[in-house]
């Protein structure tokens, strides 16, 4: 078998791994001798180290891409792991149905929606994607195969939503879509000055808005601290006769700059314009996609941040001392100088979260992204962590490659209760780092 | 809606091409070897829109059963309109190296079977004096190397044997179509290091698809593989016998 170099999608971390394959929901887990641990792969979007299993050998769903089942009237779908939600997205959008929770690229897989136990914009009111997820069959590397679901199996399911791939591959899952009208968005950006304009903004938009997200200047200081721009939207009400339709152009980066494209100089300049052009209350209507994908249409986007890859860093906050937490965050990263372009900003819903290990939960979270720049970066960091830790928040492994195991452990209080759940065959390069000091 | 029959289904460039198909409405008979992967590819064509898709074991080796899937397919879509080939193993060229019937059988699967196949839907479609025979062969099947010359020389008999068909059934309103990719990412190749030359299997299935709708002749996928085999066959074999390639 020969290894191949498969890299994460912050390009921070990669490494040698043997790959085996399943082409179908009926092959068997493969015999992985000789190596010693095997990590469900999906489509490699996780950043940090979560998708990775250096040393070792990786499981690639990317064959098991097969739709089982589709009722159009009931909305239940039916597929293989290794399904994009782009794809299903093309096959039920045309039928009057979406994914009833979506992240920022349509390019993930449902077995890694499911094992990230994903969120979206529209948390408050759909929670995370595991909560759509009726049932799936969980394949164990003895051979076992579980039907699992959360009357059914329902300690297995909890362990495997949010589960990093480490319980076992996850070879079929049927998921409740939600329905829509058509494909077009009803969209509104508005500006705000500070956190308090956005707390109450939100509090706003939570009971007539299904999607909120918030764009953070981090650059930006004093009493423009936490300034930014707000898009909230719902599905729009009215079909796709002369709308705007997606952009079919893509394009790609097609080669790694030799230094990052994203600097200081180039941030300053780009957080201040898309400030400042931002007119007070657009309101317009947007295909789902622009909305949703905006970085769907620039493939390889990671690229732009040179051949040292990036860090990114996500925390959920508790909703009480939330606020304090996010500009004490906001503060420390405007000090050091190391602002990033895509600081995002959403609140959290009170919905439960079914995994053990699910990220979110009630409160604010803080997405930031940094080119990775060596040293300074850690201790800025080390810095997040605390403020993190200190108010009982906690870091979303798929983002993540560096926090200590310390900062998971105290934020993940069931990774003990997780931890009998994990297939003896299954390993992570994050699930060995975070567990090296236990 | 067009009839379409797909010899060797379960294989991941004719599964993608079969979803363009299914996306347009065609009815669909699927061939294979593999009876539960076959239902599967079946229940995701019928998802993606598929008007009919039917399904038929079979191993292509075994020559006699032509016959019965042709019969079988024949009823089932009501007529052939699309036929594509695309079934074949790539062959572990050091163990055939060390046996002669390992290299036969080899040869037989991917070469003698596809000229039999061949040769029995040819006659079927020339009596309705229409129809698209695709079928998949390789540039490896353009010139002999030593890294792998029992799966090239398999693919070589049907390059020229889809070439000598064409013309044969040119005049009665037949399209033979010869489709030659380079390296595909797909489970055959798994274990292989993938590098600037590689693609994609959905990007091969547009271009098998384009083929077919316009009956190109032979078709090179992606194409920049066209200049590159040109190079590669004007080479003599005085110095292509030192090469490694």
């Amino acid at each position: 078998m020969a290894s191949q170099t498969i890299s994460s999608w912050g390009r921070l971390f990669s490494g040698e791994h043997g790959v085996f394959c399943l082409k179908s929901r009926y092959d068997p887990f493969p015999n992985i001798t000789p190596f010693s641990s095997v990590l469900p792969y999906g489509n490699g979007r996780s950043y940090g180290d979560s998708c990775l299993n250096v040393g070792a050998a990786v499981l690639s769903s990317r064959f098991l891409d097969r739709f089982i089942d589709f009722d159009p009237q009931t909305g239940l779908l039916r597929c293989e792991s290794g399904v994009l939600l782009a794809d299903i997205l093309r096959l039920v959008v045309p039928r009057g149905w979406f994914v009833p929770v979506t992240p920022g690229t349509a390019y993930v897989t449902v077995g890694g929606a499911i094992a990230n136990d994903i969120h979206g914009k529209n948390h408050r009111r759909a929670g995370t994607f595991s909560r759509h997820v009726r049932r799936f069959e969980l394949l164990r590397s003895n051979g076992e195969r579980m039907m699992c679901a959360p009357e059914e199996n329902a300690s297995w399911f909890a362990a495997t939503a949010g589960g990093l791939g480490l319980t076992g591959v996850i070879t079929w899952a049927e998921i409740q879509l939600r329905r829509v009208i058509g494909p077009l968005m009803d969209v509104e950006t508005i500006r705000f000055a500070n956190l308090n304009e956005f707390m109450a903004l939100c509090a706003e938009s939570n009971c007539d808005f299904e999607y909120t997200v918030a764009w953070i200047d981090c650059l930006s200081k004093g009493r423009h601290l936490g300034r930014g721009v707000l898009r909230r939207a719902n599905h729009a009400e009215l079909l796709a006769a002369k709308s705007p339709r997606p952009r079919r152009q893509r394009f790609s980066v097609p080669f790694t700059p030799p230094f990052s494209l994203v600097n200081l100089t180039s941030l300053r300049l780009m957080n201040t314009a898309y400030y400042r052009l931002q007119r007070r209350n657009q309101r317009r209507i947007e295909h789902f996609e622009s909305f949703f994908y905006p970085l769907d249409h620039v493939l390889c986007w990671n690229r732009l941040y040179g051949p040292r890859g990036m860090h990114q860093y996500q925390c959920v906050v508790p909703s009480a001392g939330g606020r304090e937490a996010i500009e004490a965050l906001l503060e420390a990263i405007a000090r050091s100088g190391k602002g990033s372009f895509l600081a995002v900003l959403k609140s959290f819903g009170e919905l439960n979260s079914p995994g053990m290990l699910s990220f979110p939960r009630a409160g604010l979270t803080l997405a930031l992204d940094f080119p990775n720049r060596g040293t300074g970066i850690d201790q800025l960091f080390s810095q997040l962590d605390g403020i993190v830790q200190s108010v009982g928040g906690r870091l979303y492994p798929a983002k993540d490659g560096r926090m200590p195991g310390k900062l998971f452990r105290s934020g993940y209080p069931r990774w003990q209760e997780f931890s009998r759940f994990v297939d003896p065959r299954c390993s992570s390069s994050f699930w060995r780092r975070v567990m090296a000091d236990v | 809606m067009k009839k379409v029959l797909i010899v060797g289904a379960t294989s991941t460039i004719a599964g993608a091409v079969c979803r363009i198909f299914a996306e347009r409405g065609d009815a669909l008979m699927l061939v294979g070897r593999r009876a539960d992967v076959l239902d599967a590819t079946a229940s995701d064509l019928r998802v993606r829109g598929a008007r009919a898709v039917h399904v038929h074991t079979m191993d292509a080796g075994d020559l006699p059963s032509h016959e019965t899937m042709l019969t079988r397919t024949g009823e089932l879509l009501g007529g052939i309109d699309s036929v594509l080939i695309a079934y074949g193993t790539l062959s572990d060229q050091t163990a055939c190296e060390q046996s002669g019937e390992l290299t036969a059988a080899e040869l037989h699967n991917n070469a003698v079977s596809v000229a039999a196949l061949l040769t029995r839907i040819g006659a079927l479609l020339s009596q309705r004096r229409a129809g698209t025979i695709a079928v998949i062969s390789s540039v490896a099947g353009d010139r002999g190397r030593a890294s792998n010359y029992v799966y090239g020389s398999g693919k070589a008999l049907v390059t020229v044997f889809a070439s000598g068909l064409r013309q044969r059934l040119y005049k009665s309103g037949v399209s033979v179509i010869t489709i030659k990719p380079g390296f595909v990412d797909t489970p055959m190749t798994a274990t292989f290091r993938k590098g600037m030359m590689w693609t994609t299997p959905q990007r091969i299935a547009r271009g098998i698809v384009r083929a077919m709708d316009r009956s190109t002749p032979a078709v090179y996928l992606p194409r920049f593989w066209c200049p590159i085999m040109l190079a590669i066959k004007m080479i003599p074999e005085n110095l292509f016998r030192r090469l490694r390639l």
